[in-house]
């Protein structure tokens, strides 16, 4: 068998190009409507891993290459998701204990706003010195 | 492969088992630059990872407010702040130069030499107007009293997460849009058909390089779609 490159017709890449642009689309939407929780970490997460699906399956031609080297690729990055979840539970106890020693009750330290609100109503008379 | 391709090799899940356990190659059908390169985009699978994780971390287990990202990247035009605005530019243009960088690939393989070197130039210029913006925005950022160690803003970890992350993609977009330029320029002349041998390297050239090439390319607009998500909209 001879070394081959991935050639593919030219409308599969327009396709995707289109659909990952919708998706990029919708991922800013998400934003810019506004949702906030639940909603908005599902709907972030979604566009994310379909955007990270189809580059990697078709710009990357993941699914015309052999499943040698698909899951050679694949499978170490489970690493990953073990590290995630062992520093998720190092940064819970970190915080709550930072909570428990280094709380002084007093309210977190903001300060200033970001740029285009200093000028709203709530912040006008704080800083007007 | 000579002595290997009178064996059929396998298909699918059968495949995979027979190629890792051939004592041989485990990588066939596949060009060893290419197979190389996806080693060494593992490998940054994994600093990315590490980069992104620490971001996690420190943004869990602070006790300080996080900076609202919607605010902080919002873009003034007309009088109206528009959240994220250069960021989505910034998105949409990566993805742009992805598209063309994988037809650059496919006129590679046809031998359509000046189409080929024209779509790697034109993914070169995105990929260097994606960085403009990038230092367009640390500038701003810096003007308005962002540090790695300290902001106006909130929690003290969000400069160094936000410096270290996009700076270290925005060098790998830098990398990529140098080696871009010196593969299209190669192309342009006509090396991958002469069989010209390499500056460095010393070695002559196929137009694989341009998959290899386009592999990195996807891999950099790969890490923005998980740093946009991560760090921008979450």
């Amino acid at each position: 068998m001879a070394e081959e490159g991935q050639e593919h017709p030219i409308s599969t890449y327009l396709w995707v190009w289109l659909l990952l642009f919708v998706l990029s689309a919708f991922s800013y939407a998400v934003d810019y409507v506004g949702f906030q929780g639940f909603t908005r970490w599902t709907l972030v997460l979604l566009f994310m891993f379909l955007k990270a699906y189809f580059i990697c399956a078709v710009f990357m031609h993941m699914v015309w290459e052999r499943m040698a080297l698909v899951l050679g690729l694949f499978i170490p990055t489970f690493a990953i998701v073990v590290f995630i979840g062992i520093m998720g539970f190092e940064s819970d106890y970190t915080q709550l204990s930072r909570k428990v020693f280094f709380d002084t009750g007093k309210p977190p330290t903001v300060y200033a706003v970001p740029h285009g609100k200093e000028h709203s109503k709530d912040h006008s008379g704080d800083e007007a010195h | 492969m000579s002595a290997t391709s009178k064996v059929p090799l396998k298909d699918g899940m059968e495949g995979f088992v027979s190629d890792w356990a051939s004592d041989q190659r485990a990588f066939k059908g596949v060009p060893w630059g290419k197979a190389m390169m996806w080693i060494f985009l593992l490998s940054d699978t994994f600093i990315f990872s590490i980069f992104l994780i620490s971001y996690m971390t420190a943004r869990w287990s602070t006790v300080e407010p996080w900076p609202n990202t919607s605010e902080v990247f919002a873009l003034t035009v007309n009088g109206v702040s528009v959240p994220l605005l250069l960021i989505a530019i910034m998105t949409f243009i990566l993805i742009t130069s992805s598209g063309t960088m994988a037809m650059a690939v496919r006129s590679g393989y046809q031998k359509k030499r000046k189409q080929a070197a024209a779509l790697l130039y034109l993914t070169a210029i995105l990929g260097l107007s994606f960085v403009g913006m990038q230092a367009f925005e640390w500038s701003k950022l810096i003007e308005e009293g962002i540090r790695p160690w300290e902001n106006p803003f909130g929690a003290r970890q969000f400069g160094s997460i936000f410096f270290m992350v996009t700076g270290f993609h925005g060098f790998h977009v830098s990398v990529g849009v140098i080696f871009l330029f010196i593969t299209a320029r190669k192309v342009l002349r006509g090396d991958y058909d002469t069989g010209r041998r390499g500056f460095f390297t010393w070695q002559k050239g196929r137009y694989e390089i341009i998959e290899t090439m386009g592999l990195y390319w996807h891999f950099v607009d790969l890490v923005w779609v998980f740093i946009f998500a991560f760090f921008y909209l979450w």
